[in-house]
């Protein structure tokens, strides 16, 4: 009988210790973003004004502002959206509405799978060899946008896919009882239902693509460049890229430290924004289409 | 219809681009355009390996007898030599006369080796050109050394660049694994379905955060921090790498994991604890052998991620291209190489190939990666059924 009783306590301490641990080590997870974040944000909130944000960069990117990288990430998102999201969405439509079950949708899907999985730089690669390189757009805004758009193609066909899956079977059942052709069905019925996730996706997609470096290195990231691109043929310069070469690579390293930590605290609020955005719309349209 | 192919036609020309690209290594002569290798007309030898050349250059190599050839130790003339053996008028004022001095320097000196370029060579030439073997796949895969612009041979090895981004990918598997797995037990077993809803959010967010700025993070804290307390010389090492690199696949392995645990059906778990198990002994009896499949794919899709992680390994791993015995020296991986070289090199040159040849290889592991997670996921879609 003891024995079973000291069994049964040390079964007890056993579980104690293990979830102590596995509590300490979520809470340290979740701790490494805050430490991370604060970083930045201490560091970086001082040197953010509206200087920094409105101006041009000054002697050697020590002094000024980050403006034109701001434009340029902000014409490479809309750059790029322009073209993943109505293919996206398109290839999400038909695969989930139309095509049938079967090798062909399998297929289908396990590329869409490994081109998320192509690490970013190969992408970068492929760009410069596609579209710099043969379609001889050079580095362009046009050429990056393109590159950062097959990038997020994965992206945004998964988030559409899965919000189309979420319709319930009924809405199409009874639209096509009453005698909606497939088309009227999909566009009508299914899409708008399932309308604000898809934008929860492209959201999502945008703050990858602002992130990004390894892409835009070969395909339109310039160094530094005196005026705002004017065409779509024109290099830009991009807040990750702004990044990267001003805390590694810059004429000062140590003069324009200050300036690192800014742009990386603007670039850390663009992508955090539209994260947090794009949880709150999910929730708050998960309960919407709930009440209907 | 056309849409939905457009990531399988992304693949394909992803493919083709870069193995078109790729292959050039191995089609043209590791040496520059525009230069050759000369050797004293009456050299029995007529061809070298590229990495013969490179010891002959190191002085390896020092008597053609080692390379089959007569008995003769083997004197190297590179263009700029020119200078110790004639005076600066009888070359001329503007080179006029290099080429006829580079023939006869050559064809007076048995043992030389020359190396310079096509427009100083003589109309009537009198050493022997000699001819230069392609790089072979084996080479590229096994040479230790790269340096893709070295003269007079390009060192085109990528060992040392596989093995770096190896040692990099799985130190951080080894750091982020066993966090990984505590925190996605503690989120899908043991905590509340309140804290579960705040914490899951939040290390999602990690995965949010652009790779740069976890560089940039790694590289102003991570760095002097290794530096310090291991009391090396640089901070940027693999450790420094593998690090950050955990940091960013601990995301991808919590998430899937604690996906795969939830699967657990709960009667199995009821079972479980009514056999009098306590809830730690059915969360390592049942629950973790039921989800090792999703915690296998987990694992190896966050592997995947540190393997084509470029910019942030870029910034802290010091960019040594030399094959690494500890992850506290400065190492360099093939992403990184890729974007650290790519802008320097030529369109269309060697140097340029062998960067997409490398971006083949890289493709070809992210490739089995993905076809790996596909297969141990399948296995476990079957089992349920």
């Amino acid at each position: 009988m003891t024995k079973e009783i000291r069994l049964a306590k040390q079964k007890r301490r056993n579980q104690k210790i293990a979830f102590g641990v596995f509590q300490f080590t979520s809470y340290t997870v979740v701790g490494l973003l805050f430490v991370i974040l604060s970083f930045i944000v201490i560091k970086g909130i001082s040197v953010i004004s509206w200087e920094f944000i409105s101006a041009m960069p000054k002697e050697g990117m020590t002094q000024g502002g980050i403006f034109p990288a701001i434009v340029g990430t902000l014409c490479l998102v809309f750059g790029s959206m322009i073209f993943a999201f109505p293919v996206g969405v398109l290839a999400a439509i038909y695969m989930n509405e139309y095509v049938k079950d079967g090798w062909m949708k399998k297929i289908i899907k396990q590329m869409t799978n490994n081109l998320a999985g192509v690490p970013s730089i190969v992408f970068g690669l492929f760009g410069m060899a596609l579209f710099v390189n043969k379609l001889e757009f050079g580095d362009s805004l046009l050429a990056g946008s393109l590159t950062l758009g097959l990038l997020v193609l994965p992206v945004v066909i998964r988030t559409t896919e899965e919000s189309l899956k979420s319709v319930d079977d009924t809405f199409r059942q009874a639209s096509l009882g009453l005698g909606a052709s497939k088309w009227q069905t999909t566009s009508k019925v299914v899409f708008p239902i399932a309308f604000p996730n898809i934008i929860t996706g492209l959201i999502l997609s945008i703050g990858r693509v602002s992130g990004e470096t390894a892409p835009i290195l070969f395909t339109v990231a310039a160094y530094f460049l005196p005026k705002l691109p004017t065409s779509i043929f024109d290099q830009a310069m991009a807040l990750p890229y702004h990044l990267y070469v001003i805390s590694t690579s810059g004429t000062n390293i140590e003069a324009s430290r200050a300036m690192a930590y800014g742009t990386a605290l603007v670039l850390i609020i663009i992508v955090l924004i539209s994260n947090l955005l794009a949880n709150a719309l999910r929730k708050y349209f998960g309960k919407k289409v709930k009440m209907n | 219809m056309l849409s939905s192919a457009a990531t399988s036609i992304t693949v394909v020309l992803i493919v083709f681009f870069l193995f078109i690209e790729g292959a050039g290594v191995f089609t043209k002569k590791p040496i520059e355009e525009g230069f050759l290798l000369a050797v004293h007309s009456t050299n029995p030898i007529k061809k070298l390996e590229p990495s013969q050349v490179k010891d002959i250059f190191d002085q390896k190599i020092t008597n053609w007898k080692q390379l089959g050839g007569k008995n003769e130790p083997i004197v190297l003339f590179r263009t700029e030599d020119i200078t110790e053996f004639y005076s600066d008028e009888e070359l001329g004022e503007n080179f006029e006369h290099f080429p006829a001095k580079i023939d006869e320097y050559v064809s007076k000196t048995p043992g030389v080796i020359a190396f310079f370029s096509d427009k100083y060579k003589a109309k009537n030439f009198h050493g022997k050109e000699l001819e230069i073997n392609k790089i072979k796949i084996f080479e590229f895969l096994s040479g230790e050394e790269w340096f893709p612009t070295a003269q007079p041979i390009a060192q085109m090895g990528v060992k040392a660049l596989i093995y770096g981004t190896l040692w990099v990918s799985f130190g951080a598997i080894l750091l982020a694994l066993p966090i990984g797995l505590a925190a996605a037990i503690y989120l899908s077993e043991i905590a509340r379905k309140r804290t579960r809803n705040i914490l899951k959010p939040l290390i999602e967010l990690l995965a949010g955060i652009p790779s740069v700025v976890y560089g940039f993070f790694g590289l102003v804290v991570i760095v002097p921090l290794i530096q310090n307390v291991f009391g090396l010389p640089v901070g940027e090492t693999g450790l420094a790498g593998s690090i950050v690199l955990a940091i960013m696949a601990l995301p991808t392995i919590i998430t899937i994991s604690e996906d795969a645990m939830r699967t657990t059906p709960r009667a199995m778990k009821e079972a479980s604890l009514a056999l009098g198990a306590s809830h730690w002994q059915t969360i390592y009896k049942v629950v973790i052998p039921y989800s090792a499949s999703g915690i296998t794919a987990g694992a190896i899709l966050g592997i995947g991620r540190a393997i084509g992680e470029t910019m942030a390994v870029l910034m802290v791993t010091g960019n040594a291209a030399i094959i690494p015995h500890t992850l506290l020296a400065p190492l360099r991986t093939i992403p990184a190489t890729i974007a650290a070289e790519l802008g320097e090199a030529a369109n269309g040159g060697l140097h340029y190939q062998s960067l997409f040849a490398l971006g083949c290889i890289l493709f070809l592991i992210t490739f089995c990666i993905n076809m790996m997670v596909e297969f141990v996921t399948n296995r476990n879609s079957h089992k349920k059924h």
